[in-house]
């Protein structure tokens, strides 16, 4: 069996701030699972992470978080995106397109190409 | 930002122990929770379902432990744990806890005692902005052996338009002025100075103005800028004081201004810094002489540098200067003589007369401060070796080394910081008992206080000293040996060799260092008591000391007392009627320096041999005293030679003079003195009229007497006698069965029932005065002394505990010597060669290390030699006394010790 990618350090977040942002509030399971699924399962994640990042996400004001009850009567905390937070989105959104264009040309690049 | 916002989170959570550490585990718990029921909805059992949503979840308890790391700070944490450790350690063990933080107490508690007089003295002499910028000028003629001769005012203008100078002034040394209009006459004592004395010092009035320091008036402006001091006490505080008259000496001056509460003036006496009233002249006219360039004033120069000069730069500007001026006048300034003009920082002049005793005082304070620290450390080393175990259990469980060091450090600065605090609580509260045993002489006694500059400086000292004597212990208690500590299951650790090396390199260095400190005290004592016995050459024997000054009006006609004919009438009278006042035997007058010891204004005067020297210039200087001819026979000075001064010698008869022995020898090294004639100058406040006095003649040589200093016995003096030159300042000398609290007085009523507006003042013994001319040097031995008494308690608690150490450690050999039938006297002689052994290697280097020191405070001793043998013999024996006393308690105790019971207890 193939190893399933690691998560790379840092994309994490920035995967808890755009599913916030599509999916509005959700408590941790949820975001977990949503990651997962959009992932298309092709990403290893040890789901106990994604705790400790939430928590370090609301101290920097990115996200806010209050108790709140599941769709099925459990309680949980909810997570929802803060404005902070939406621009904090949107700047590293900006940098990820911008490497993903980078190194996307590199990989074009031919050896013809530079003589 | 993110950065710091992260780390006040976690702050906040260390200081609020606040930890989302729960939060976490809820969440986590919700998590499985959810996972598990979509695993059963998938159809899985219900045992399978947690296990798989644990799988998916990852490790949790890894999870929370990273998180917690992130979360919080662990140097302060591990911090908090250590130190919550330390303060159980130390209450564990509360004889321990007490007899360390007790020693550390004293040895900071005296450490900054000290460092708070150094701090007020030394550290901050000049109360003045920029006091780096101040300095000192000084003439010398260094050709004919005159120091300090004084300044010329066309000199001075020489000075001030150098461009090296922001500015130079010119001051008086401080004398007594009498105001008059208030209910009893009263001794001021003022100063006068050139109008812009205050804009050198940097200083300006709380109400009014200073000097103006452009003010050319030639003599006195008839200004006066008063103290708070005196603002308050003549004048109540009067908010409307500026403009007010303020009759001194029967002169109107107009008072200007009123300086800052505590504005000290300079000085190096007590009196000359309380001065209370400053007067404006421009030193150029009368009462002044002249402004020629040969009529030096006896005053004191100061200068403020321009800013950024350093005093060597200035000094090359100034001797180019002085250079040009030889050049330009060489008739004023003969090659021989040897003109120059010297700067010092003002700071010097402040506090140089007692700057030797305060660092010598400071480091043995500071030996005092490395003993107790060493003892401390020793009783660290000695806690180890209890502790063996539970460093070997520590370090077995997995603690590094780095942790258990940082661990023993925490509490070693924890001990010493305690100590430090107890020892500045206990400086505070006897603050007030501790100030008055400072003696009264030493300059900024009243800046001497315990402020937060000597709290932070006690704290400094504890953590430094905390650190280094820490460290050493902490490093030696972590090496442990592992196993072999773990091995000897109950027995407590056999310390390892390092350890015990150690602690018998510490109690050496004890002992060496107490040894240094015991021969500075046991020299001082010496020095002292010599002093205290040496013969003064004057008989201070039941005789009095009573001042009282003579008003100097600025205008030469108008004073009564201006000639020695008008003033001998004052003086017989008062002479007349203090020989009746009860108990009186003898009576005689003097001006203040004729005061042996007690005069702390010398008043130089040139020495122009007749043949000799030629010009004023060049004269040497010598102390010149007026006494009345009963002086001697009252302070029983014999008379070696010629004859002393009778009533017959009068203003109009040839003038004569006596001098001293050492004034022989140094003067007329090869000739007789007997009617040799010399010129003295003027004093500064005479018309300068009669500017070439008549020649005196020498008709008699006393011998030589410590009227100057104890310490000094071949000071040159010349004598004359009051009847043939006034003074403005009288002491009245009386011997008898004297009154000490009723002469004052009845001196008093006499002296004012002859003129009503003297004042009569300052009435002492001349006991007194002796003793307190010595006060300085009482109050270092004492201290000295003190500290020495202290080192060599703690060296005796630290051989006694060495040796207790090693008794207790060899107990098992020793109970299996004595059950193989060893005797005990030996056993007794074992130990005690080896507390001697210590003492002995202790001595050598304490002895090698005095000898240095000795030579060091050469400055301080008195007819004592720095190698003196009695004293090294003597402290010597004094503390291998000592240490073979305490080792004699445990080595009692190893020959007592029961072989059946020791042998089989381990």
């Amino acid at each position: 069996m193939k190893e399933k990618p690691d998560v790379l350090q840092g994309t994490l977040a920035l995967m808890v701030l755009k599913t916030l942002d599509v999916l509005g509030p959700q408590h941790g399971w949820g975001i977990a699972r949503r990651i997962e699924q959009i992932s298309g399962d092709l990403l290893a994640l040890n789901q106990g992470t994604l705790y400790p990042l939430l928590l370090k996400l609301e101290h920097e004001g990115s996200i806010a978080s209050e108790w709140g009850s599941s769709e099925n009567n459990r309680r949980a905390r909810f997570y929802r995106l803060t404005p902070a937070g939406r621009k904090q989105l949107q700047a590293e959104t900006r940098e990820w397109e911008q490497t993903a264009a980078i190194i996307a040309r590199f990989f074009k690049l031919k050896a013809e190409d530079l003589s | 930002m993110k950065f710091l916002r992260r780390f006040f989170i976690r702050l906040s959570n260390l200081v609020t122990g606040h930890s989302a550490d729960q939060r976490l585990q809820d969440e986590i718990a919700e998590h499985l929770a959810f996972q598990t029921e979509e695993n059963l909805r998938s159809g899985m059992s219900r045992a399978e379902a947690r296990r798989q949503a644990a799988i998916k979840l990852g490790p949790a308890q890894a999870i929370r432990e990273g998180h917690h790391a992130e979360q919080s700070l662990p140097f302060f944490e591990n911090l908090l744990f250590d130190l919550r450790y330390a303060v159980r350690m130390l209450l564990k063990s509360p004889g321990f806890s007490f007899i360390a933080i007790a020693t550390m107490a004293l040895g900071i508690g005296a450490t900054t005692a000290i460092y708070s007089v150094i701090d007020a003295t030394l550290l901050h002499p000049l109360p003045y902005p920029n006091p780096a910028e101040l300095v000192r000028i000084q003439d010398d003629l260094s050709g004919v052996g005159a120091e300090n001769v004084g300044i010329s005012v066309p000199e001075w203008r020489d000075l001030e338009s150098s461009g090296i100078f922001q500015s130079v002034s010119v001051s008086g040394t401080g004398a007594d002025v009498n105001l008059t209009g208030s209910e009893q006459p009263e001794r001021l004592s003022y100063k006068h100075v050139t109008p812009n004395y205050f804009a050198v010092l940097g200083v300006d009035a709380q109400l009014g103005r200073t000097f103006d320091p452009h003010d050319a008036t030639p003599g006195f402006n008839l200004e006066a800028v008063i103290s708070d001091e005196l603002w308050r006490r003549e004048f109540g505080a009067d908010p409307h004081i500026v403009g007010k008259a303020l009759r001194l000496d029967n002169d109107v001056y107009h008072v200007v201004g009123v300086m800052p509460r505590g504005f000290r003036d300079l000085g190096a006496t007590d009196e000359e810094r309380k001065t209370e009233t400053w007067l404006a002249a421009g030193m150029a006219g009368l009462p002044f002489p002249p402004p020629l360039r040969g009529s030096r004033i006896q005053s004191r120069v100061m200068g403020r540098l321009k800013p950024g000069l350093s005093i060597a730069a200035a000094q090359g500007h100034l001797d180019a200067l002085v250079e040009s001026l030889k050049k330009q006048y060489p008739a004023e300034y003969p090659a021989q003589a040897a003109w120059t003009v010297r700067l010092s920082p003002l700071s010097e002049s402040v506090v140089g007369s007692v700057r030797q005793s305060l660092i010598m005082l400071f480091s043995a304070v500071a030996l005092v401060l490395l003993i107790s620290c060493v003892n401390v450390a020793n009783l660290l080393l000695a806690r180890a070796s209890v502790r063996g175990r539970e460093v070997a259990v520590r370090q077995a469980l997995g603690a590094q080394r780095t942790r258990l060091i940082r661990q023993f450090l925490t509490e070693s600065l924890l001990l010493f910081l305690l100590g430090g605090i107890a020892g500045f609580a206990i400086l505070f509260s006897t603050r007030k008992f501790l100030l008055a045993l400072i003696p009264e002489s030493l300059p900024h006694l009243s800046d001497i206080s315990i402020n937060w500059g000597v709290l932070v400086f006690a704290l400094a000292v504890s953590v430094a000293a905390g650190t280094i004597f820490g460290l050493a212990p902490a490093w030696l208690m972590s090496r442990s040996d592992l196993i072999g500590t773990l091995r000897q299951e109950g027995r407590g650790s056999i310390g390892s060799l390092g350890r015990s090396r150690a602690r018998q390199i510490l109690v050496v260095s004890e002992l060496a260092l107490s040894l240094v400190l015991m021969v500075a005290a046991g020299l001082l004592l010496r020095s002292f008591w010599d002093l205290f016995k040496v013969q003064p050459g004057f008989n201070p024997d039941r005789v009095m000391a009573i001042q009282t000054w003579l008003p100097g009006p600025n205008d030469p006609s108008a004073d009564i007392y201006r000639t020695a004919t008008q003033e001998a009438v004052l003086v017989r009278e008062i002479l007349r009627r203090s020989r009746t006042l009860p108990g009186v035997e003898e009576a005689s007058v003097g001006d203040v320096a004729a005061l042996p010891l007690g005069h702390s204004q010398p008043n130089p005067l040139p020495l122009i041999r007749e043949g000799i020297e030629t010009m004023d210039n060049e004269a040497p200087v010598i102390d010149g005293p007026l006494v009345s001819p009963e002086y001697f026979h009252l302070l029983g000075m014999p008379l070696l030679r010629g004859r002393l001064f009778s009533d017959q010698d009068l203003e109009d008869t040839p003038q004569v003079a006596v001098i001293n022995q050492s004034a022989a020898r140094t003067y007329w090294p090869t000739q007789d003195p007997l009617g040799k004639r010399v010129r003295l100058r003027l004093d500064s406040r005479e018309p300068s009229s009669s500017a070439k006095p008549a020649w005196t003649m020498i008709v008699g040589v006393i011998a030589d007497a410590r009227t100057e200093s104890l310490a000094d016995l071949a000071i040159p003096q010349i004598y004359r006698s009051v009847y043939q030159r006034p003074t403005k300042t009288l002491t009245i000398f009386l011997r008898g069965q004297l009154n000490p609290t009723t002469i004052s007085a009845h001196v008093r009523e006499q002296v004012q029932s002859i003129d009503p507006e003297l004042p009569v003042f300052h009435a002492q013994t001349l006991d007194d005065v002796l003793s307190t001319s010595l006060s300085v040097r009482r109050f270092s031995m004492e201290m000295v002394a003190l500290f020495a008494a202290t080192a060599l308690l703690l060296a005796g608690l630290g051989i006694y505990g060495t040796i207790s150490y090693v008794v207790n450690e060899q107990r098992r050999e020793i109970a299996i010597r004595l059950a193989l039938g060893a005797q005990r006297n030996n056993i007794l002689k074992m130990v005690l060669r080896r507390g001697l052994g210590l003492a002995a290697a202790g001595a050598g280097l304490g002895l090698a290390g005095a000898l240095v020191v000795s030579h060091l405070m050469t400055g301080l001793l008195f007819g004592v030699s720095p190698t003196d043998l009695p004293t090294f013999a003597g402290v010597t024996l004094v503390l291998t006394t000592v240490a073979l006393a305490a080792s004699y308690i445990p080595a009692l105790r190893a020959m007592r010790l029961d072989p059946v019971t020791t042998l089989h207890s381990d």
